[in-house]
């Protein structure tokens, strides 16, 4: 049963993770603009010469 | 009108550029065709850059260039008003946002990503869609403001920069906190709900002591970040309103979050119980949700203009009788400037041209423009219509009549407006009161009986009392009503806007661009034979004049003819002989005047338009409201308007922008509680005073002054409807309020016995939150169908 104590202390470092991988989201801005990105995607990065 | 005008199915030739028709000659080739000689050059300017991806990703994305006027802005590089202008430079890299209205289409975003490619300074563009923005860095050496300014507005998206750019100290941001809190709590939550899963399921505190106590320690340790940091917002909120005398929503539930934590800390630290960390991190976590659901933010509307919004960043100042673009801060009384046709008066000042005729509608309302001769005053604010004007300043900006009109009281912050939800903080009072009795009274009860089983039941009551249903019923049903709201093309500020509406007694109208189109419709009193029109059409359109362009406008599906002796009298109007006959477009007693070879044929005169339904509008809205009108016009048809308001005693003309806001207060001194419906800067005060500013809306990109809520021309048709859906709206509210009321009473009949136990609140607190959340949102939506509230009208703002 002692193995739980492990786990805990493993599961907690992945939600930390996660938690600190919101904070980075948050503060590089990404939830102030939620559509540009959405075009952004889509375009080709090929530059065409004429 | 016997022959038609126009062979049917001529194929009509589209920009290459920006799609529109074609009429040049010269400019239609055989792959590539132009409406102008502007959309050609920058055609070819992508083309050579290798930009011609631009015309791949969407169809003619351009925007016709054919409006465009030229512009300086050199003024950008005194180093002045670059410091206030740029977010950051270091001297080498410098970083710049520019508004750009034009912003419209996925094929704008990737041009003005690649902007790198047309200079070569620009390091990095990154665009903000909602908000119409772009974000530059460019390195100081190989570039300068002005030149990615003219970049841009040669390439079709001029920026719009105005006064509040230099005087605002930081760029609005989004309120990172709240994320910041949402995340913590989500994850606090999260782990507290694992943590006491086993106990759920049966974890024995006899047999599994030790895990029992390390979950319990755990639960406690996740709780300390919930109540001093999450929940902190209530505490403090709460405690304000005490100092004060207030008993607001807070204040119970900062009860419920204290006894809550107190409760399971003692229980957990005296190894007597599982505690209520579940219960509590639940209830802030949806406190947090519903307070993010409730800022529905608008990227591309501003409430919150003033006059600098309006204007602009510099005048062109005559300096050894040069013109020099200089800042408008740095105007002195005394400088000589230069106002050219549609530009705007910066500053007071003294007319030194023989004559100007200004366009005061954005200060007064009065839609025609004013004749002034050499020598008078004119105000800040009014625009010149016509050829340019040199005016002599004899205050500075910030001195102006209008500026100075902006800073009297009724502009300031109307801070009894912003008033968090009056009827949470109502309820709060009652809630608290009641709950505070029930405890007693149980404590009581039990106290001579059972000392501890008094202190069980007495916090239980306070625990499971926590209002979070009143507290979530609002921020989720209103912050649902502004998006149904927002998808007809009606954007509120807040939910606090919602709450006003419903409480309006007295409606006011502005009547210019409120509820008459801004444009006066033009009217022809005359005859004119086929020929006549035809060499009238063709003499208007050689003019670039507003009324001939209207005129060519009117005229429109006319044959174009060949002009010649062509001649304009500036301020008189135009002549040129047409197939013969010599025809005059000039200013005539009653309006436009139209002669042909000397002889008057008639004349062209403006009429007000109504806005489509408004007098079915108005008629509805009459017997809910008392309603008024309010304008600087004058009144040039009183039978009319006095039949759609129903007397005269509720029309007021005249009335200068001041006027209007005292005619606002003595409304509301007499009790009422007023909304004001206005479109332009002549209503600021009227609309900073009402209890509800609403403004009236072209194009919601256009600026418009400080309100509560901006309607489009379309949501406008629907204005009885909007107010009806605002208004039943709070039913939603008050059957929310009929359940969790129910909720409570299930859960206080446990609790004053002493038999509430964690998982009965475990369960019953987020069940009573989530139906209440799902209630409200449903209910608004439900409410919008009965009422046929069109909510369809959307089809690119839906990502607003």
């Amino acid at each position: 049963m002692k193995i739980i104590l492990l786990l805990i202390a493993i599961s907690m470092l992945v939600a930390l993770g996660f938690l600190v991988a919101f904070f980075w989201a948050v503060r590089s801005g990404q939830y102030e603009d939620e559509y540009t990105p959405s075009v952004r995607i889509l375009f080709d990065d090929k530059n065409e010469k004429s | 009108m016997t022959v038609p005008y126009k062979i049917p199915n001529e194929p009509v030739v589209q920009c290459s550029h920006c799609g529109e028709a074609c009429e040049e000659p010269t400019l239609i080739g055989t792959e590539q065709s132009f409406c102008c000689q502007g959309c050609k050059l920058v055609y070819e300017l992508l083309q050579e850059n290798g930009l011609r991806n631009y015309y791949n990703i969407e169809q003619t994305p351009g925007l016709s260039l054919k409006a465009l006027k030229a512009e300086q802005y050199a003024y950008l590089d005194d180093p002045e008003v670059k410091r206030q202008f740029v977010d950051y430079t270091d001297g080498k890299v410098g970083r710049v946002r520019f508004l750009l209205p034009q912003i419209h289409c996925a094929s704008c975003i990737w041009l003005l990503e690649h902007l790198y490619q047309l200079d070569r300074g620009i390091q990095q563009s990154r665009v903000n869609f909602l908000k119409k923005e772009v974000h530059l860095s460019y390195s100081e050496s190989d570039t300068s403001l002005s030149k990615i300014a003219g970049l841009l507005h040669k390439i079709g998206y001029p920026p719009a920069i105005n006064l509040a750019d230099l005087n605002s100290e930081t760029p609005p941001t989004l309120s990172k906190s709240l994320y910041y809190k949402l995340g913590v709590t989500g994850f606090v939550f999260g782990n507290i709900m694992f943590m006491s899963f086993p106990e759920y399921l049966g974890l024995h505190r006899g047999e599994d002591a030790f895990y029992f106590h390390l979950f319990g320690y755990l639960n406690l340790l996740f709780g300390l970040p919930l109540v001093f940091y999450s929940g902190w917002d209530y505490l403090r909120s709460a405690y304000l309103g005490l100092r004060q005398g207030n008993l607001n929503i807070d204040l119970p539930i900062s009860i419920g979050i204290l006894s809550l934590f107190g409760r399971s800390a003692f229980e957990i630290l005296s190894q007597t119980g599982a505690g209520y960390m579940d219960s509590l991190g639940g209830l802030i976590f949806f406190l947090l949700v519903g307070k993010w659901f409730q800022q529905k933010t608008y990227h591309s509307i501003s409430f919150e203009r003033d006059y600098q919004s309006y204007f602009p960043i510099a005048a062109n100042r005559l300096e050894d009788n040069e013109e020099q673009a200089t800042s408008l801060n740095k105007l002195q009384a005394g400088d000589q400037i230069i106002v050219r046709n549609q530009e705007l008066i910066p500053a007071d000042g003294i007319l030194q041209s023989e004559k100007a005729y200004i366009d005061y509608s954005f200060v007064t309302g009065e839609s025609a423009p004013v004749k002034v001769e050499k020598g008078a005053l004119l105000y800040a604010g009014g625009r010149q219509t016509g050829a340019a004007i040199q005016i002599q300043l004899t205050k500075k900006v910030i001195q102006s009549y209008l500026v100075q009109l902006w800073n009297e009281h009724s502009f300031e912050q109307k801070t009894s407006k912003l008033a968090a939800s009056q009827l949470a903080n109502a309820v709060g009072k009652y809630f608290t009161i009641a709950i505070l009795l029930i405890s007693a009274a149980t404590l009581l009860y039990w106290l001579p009986i059972d000392t501890a089983k008094a202190i069980n039941a007495f916090s239980a009551v306070l625990i499971i009392a926590c209002p979070c249903a009143v507290a979530l019923s609002i921020p989720f049903t209103y912050g649902n009503v502004l998006r149904v709201l927002g998808r007809s093309q009606s954007y509120l500020k807040n939910t606090e806007v919602i709450e006003q509406v419903q409480r309006v007694t007295h409606i006011v109208f502005d009547k210019t661009g409120t509820l008459t189109e801004r444009q006066e419709q033009l009217v022809f009193e005359g005859q004119l034979s086929t020929e006549e029109k035809d060499a009238v059409y063709s003499l208007a359109c050689q003019s670039t004049h507003p009324r001939s362009q209207q005129i060519c406008e009117y005229l429109k599906g006319a044959v174009k003819l060949e002009v010649t002796d062509f001649e304009e009298i500036p301020g008189e109007g135009i002549g040129g002989t047409i197939g013969g006959q010599r025809i005059y477009i000039g200013k005539g007693a009653a309006g436009t005047e139209i002669l042909v070879d000397g002889l008057e044929k008639g004349y062209f005169g403006s009429k007000p338009q109504l806005r489509k339904g408004m007098k079915n509008t108005l008629h509805w809205l009459r017997q809910q409201f008392d309603i008024s009108l309010l304008s600087g016009d004058h009144n040039r048809r009183p039978a009319f308007f006095s039949a759609l308001f129903g007397g005269v005693e509720q029309l007021h003309f005249n009335h200068s922008p001041k006027e209007k806001l005292q005619y606002i207060e003595k409304l509301q001194q007499e009790g009422a509680v007023v909304m004001m419906v206005g479109d332009g800067l002549n209503d600021a005060g009227a609309l900073q005073q009402a209890n509800v500013g609403l403004v009236v809306t072209e194009e919601q990109n256009n600026f418009s002054p400080a309100c509560d809520g901006v309607l489009s021309t379309a949501s406008f048709q629907q204005f009885p409807n909007l107010i009806n859906y605002i208004r039943q709206s709070r039913w939603v509210i008050y059957i929310s309020y009929a359940f969790a009321l129910c909720y409570n009473i299930i859960g206080l009949s446990y609790a004053v016995q002493g038999l509430l136990s964690p998982v009965i609140a475990a369960i019953l607190m987020p069940l009573s939150s989530l139906s209440i959340v799902l209630l409200g949102i449903s209910g608004s939506w439900w409410l919008a169908r009965r009422l046929k509230l069109n909510t369809n009208q959307v089809v690119m703002n839906e990502i607003q």
